[in-house]
């Protein structure tokens, strides 16, 4: 209990733990990847919102449209450019963006993040 | 059909527009007038949403069409194992349908035969009321709904349903055999659910959003019009309330006061 | 007054590392679980809660317990229960960890478990359930560790914790009644669908518990220079007699209830238990071993010549421990749900990872219990001596 020396190694050993990830993964930068669109959605032009919005947000959006949905029971979404779309996102989104692996995943791996939407939702399938 | 036949066409008409994906009719249609042409569809704007399963009409083909139409849509595997089986809409004999109604001197004609079963969705629903988290709960349209990304799977609700109506997924579906689930998922444009929730009938609510009877309706309205006849309870004219006037129907354990609201005309 | 809990001799040392082994095995098998999802368990749709919520149920009685030593000394001014109240509290806490963990391992979907307060739904009695018992941990806590670092110094607690004293009694019934609602609410499950479940809950409660406490005394009359003394185990010995006889008179009330109306519903569940129905027997032999158990204790506990010999006393907690956990822990909740809504039959037996996980469950809480009883322990050596 009051032996210094055993604390000081223990905190040590614990910090050393807490920053495991940001010396293994040091180095390590890579280079942020572009989604890539599909011919359709290259077609589109316009996504159901600005696609700046879309890059950093488009979570939120999708969690609103969930919300609205599911416990609202409204599917139908007004764009700023008055154009309706229907809110699923196999259906209206998945339907352009029907590359999964080059549109989302690229990009979600980039952050280490695996968003649990497709434990439900399912993905088109891909032609390679 | 719960419609009449003017209303009938129209949906008929709407429903060719919108094709099965519903996608089209954003092109064909301005905002305002897909909205507008979306309230005329009476199918969008029950108030009671109710069923009657019409045992006079029904028979083992036309249940076997309906659970395989409800399986397809909604993406319900199979695991080939009773004790874990997620159910919709499954057959159950009537002794066992209406526990404590059968007698040692029913006829065959009753006795072993299959009813169609599905959650009531009960007007005052006690799987609603035991939930901690609002993952199930009443619409104001009468729908009892379930909310897959809210579900905790306390399992709460199957001990608060007395009608057996709750699957809860107790392992991935998506990991169901691979030989008894040929192409699941068999309906890419509707979600499967993860392990550890809850699930049920919705009284097709994704369907009817758009104006389409639910999947098992139309199933069995393919074979005999009036077999499972699906409307809004509330209205007066509708065809299921005709159908409730016309004939004796009963409900499942109505004792118990939950108001079941899928009728049996036996 | 932690520094006490992390100076022991082997054999407490020993005892902490068999729980962590039972831990690690528990947490090992909790992961299969977390990935592999509940099909592991020998739960189905139709027996769809199990050993889990059965040991979940048990245990908040234990934790309630904890009353039957605070309110004596407290409201009836019983000076000899002073000696005790810091284990019955200490046994609380470790309950309802227990608790806590069951409830957790048992959800199809933990990481959500905070939706429980981010959509709060006060029409569930499982919210109420997660507030009462949370409360009473914290009151548990606080009261517990208060009361014993003033005894350490010398002093009186701090003023502010008699009021919370004085809460943590109606508390304590409080979580056991409104785990009782959990079931006796439910239309349709008509073996807990009785209006005495809450009393019978703590009728059983109140005999479990301190039986369980007393067994803990003789161990730490045995491993430890603190005697909680023969008065206070006799004074236990009578709660825990009384407490027994109205449990086994409250059943044999449902008894009477089930088979004088001989309404079928209300029979099923019941002849499923003691005798089977359609040849599923499965709990058959623990039922009547549970009743066995019940006479026994019954007849130890009741003539007080015997029940004033310690050595007796401890086979008759012993009896009242195991009878009251084959019915609370084992028979109550599967017997809910047999026969099933469609009065058909089946079964349910916990699978070895299932077991497993709850052993794990179960050295968690007695991990936590043994330290804090180390330091309840020290603490009165240290003021003795
Ligand atoms: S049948 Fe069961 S699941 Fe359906 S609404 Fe009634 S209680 Fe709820
Ligand atoms: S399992 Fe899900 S839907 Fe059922 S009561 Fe729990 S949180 Fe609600």
């Amino acid at each position: 209990m009051y032996d210094a020396g055993k604390i000081i190694v223990g905190l040590i050993i614990g910090i050393g733990l807490l920053l495991f990830p940001f010396y293994y993964n040091a180095g390590k930068a890579a280079k942020a990847p572009e989604p890539q669109l599909t011919p359709k959605a290259k077609e589109a032009k316009v996504c159901v919102a600005e696609t700046s919005y879309m890059k950093t947000s488009h979570m939120h959006l999708l969690e609103r449209w969930r919300q609205e949905v599911v416990r609202g029971g409204e599917r139908y979404y007004t764009a700023s450019n008055g154009k309706v779309y229907y809110k699923s996102v196999e259906e209206t989104c998945l339907d352009c963006h029907s590359n999964k692996s080059k549109f989302c995943d690229q990009c979600h791996d980039y952050m280490r993040i695996s968003p649990y939407c497709w434990d439900c939702h399912i993905a088109p399938k891909e032609t390679k | 059909m719960d419609i009449d036949r003017r209303k009938f066409l129209k949906i008929a008409g709407l429903s060719a527009v919108m094709g099965i994906g519903g996608k089209a009719a954003f092109e064909l249609l301005a905002p305002k007038e897909l909205e507008a042409s979306l309230r005329e569809v009476p199918l969008t704007q029950g108030k009671k949403w109710g069923m009657v399963v019409n045992m006079a009409k029904m028979d083992d083909e036309i249940m076997k069409r309906c659970m395989e139409a409800c399986n397809r849509v909604h993406n319900i595997p199979n695991f080939g194992d009773p004790r874990v089986e997620i159910k919709w809409i499954w057959e159950e004999t009537y002794e066992h349908s209406f526990p404590g109604q059968e007698h040692e001197y029913i006829g065959e004609k009753y006795l072993g035969r299959n009813f169609l079963l599905m959650c009531n969705h009960c007007t005052d629903p006690p799987c609603c009321r035991v939930c901690p988290t609002g993952a199930t709960w009443k619409r104001e349209d009468g729908i009892v709904m379930m909310d897959w990304h809210r579900c905790i799977g306390c399992r709460f609700c199957m001990a608060g349903c007395p009608y057996g109506s709750r699957s809860f997924n107790w392992g991935d579906p998506r990991k169901a055999p691979k030989e008894l689930n040929p192409d699941f998922p068999t309906n890419r444009d509707y979600p499967t659910r993860s392990k550890g929730v809850v699930e049920k009938c919705t009284f097709c609510d994704e369907r009817i959003a758009r104006g389409q009877i639910p999947a098992c309706v139309e199933a069995a309205n393919e074979i005999r019009e009036g077999a499972l006849v699906f409307g809004d309870l509330d209205d007066p004219d509708s065809d299921i309330r005709k159908v409730l006037r016309a004939h004796y129907s009963i409900r499942r354990k109505p004792e118990l006061g939950t108001g079941p609201n899928v009728y049996y005309i036996i | 007054m932690l520094d006490k809990a992390l100076k022991g001799s082997a054999t407490y040392w020993g005892w902490l590392l068999f729980l962590l082994a039972f831990i690690g095995v528990g947490f090992g098998c909790y992961l299969y679980q977390f990935s592999e999802g509940l099909r592991i368990t020998g739960m189905s749709r139709d027996v769809s809660w199990g050993f889990y919520i059965g040991q979940f149920t048990y245990l908040v009685g234990v934790a309630a317990s904890g009353v039957m030593v605070v309110l004596p000394y407290y409201i009836h001014n019983y000076k000899a229960f002073a000696r005790i109240t810091i284990l019955g509290e200490f046994l609380a806490v470790s309950a309802i960890v227990m608790c806590g963990l069951f409830i957790s391992v048992d959800l199809g979907y933990l990481p959500r478990v905070m939706n429980i307060i981010l959509y709060p739904h006060p029409n569930s009695i499982l919210f109420w359930d997660m507030i009462v018992l949370n409360v009473y941990l914290l009151l548990n806590i606080f009261i517990g560790w208060n009361v014993l670092s003033a005894e350490r110094k010398g002093v009186h607690y701090p003023k502010w914790i008699t009021p919370l004293i004085y809460i943590s009694i109606p508390w304590a019934f409080s979580i056991h009644t409104v785990t009782a609602f959990l079931y006796a609410g439910l239309p349709g499950r008509h073996f807990w669908l009785t209006a005495i479940m809450a009393a019978r809950f703590l009728a059983s409660a109140f005999c479990s518990g301190p039986a369980l406490l007393i067994l803990l005394c003789f161990i730490v009359r045995k491993l430890s220079r603190f005697d909680p003394g023969k008065e206070q185990i006799r004074t236990l010995g009578g709660i825990v007699a009384y407490a027994m006889i109205l449990n086994v008179f409250f059943f044999l009330l449902e008894l009477f209830t089930a088979f004088y109306s001989r309404i079928p519903e209300h029979m099923h569940a019941i002849v499923y238990l003691f005798f089977g129905l359609e040849g599923h027997t499965r709990l058959v032999p623990w039922m009547w071993g549970a009743t066995v158990f019940a006479v026994i204790a019954l007849v130890l506990l009741i003539i007080p010549q015997l029940r004033r010999r310690e050595g007796i006393l401890a086979i008759a907690c012993g009896s009242v421990i195991v009878a009251t956990w084959i019915d609370k822990g084992l028979a109550l909740v599967v017997g809910g749900f047999i026969p099933n809504p469609f009065d058909r039959i089946f079964e349910y037996w916990p699978t070895t990872p299932e077991v497993f996980i709850s052993l794990g469950v179960y050295a968690t809480g007695f991990f936590v219990l043994s330290v804090l009883y180390k330091i309840a322990v020290s603490v009165k050596e240290e003021v003795a001596a």
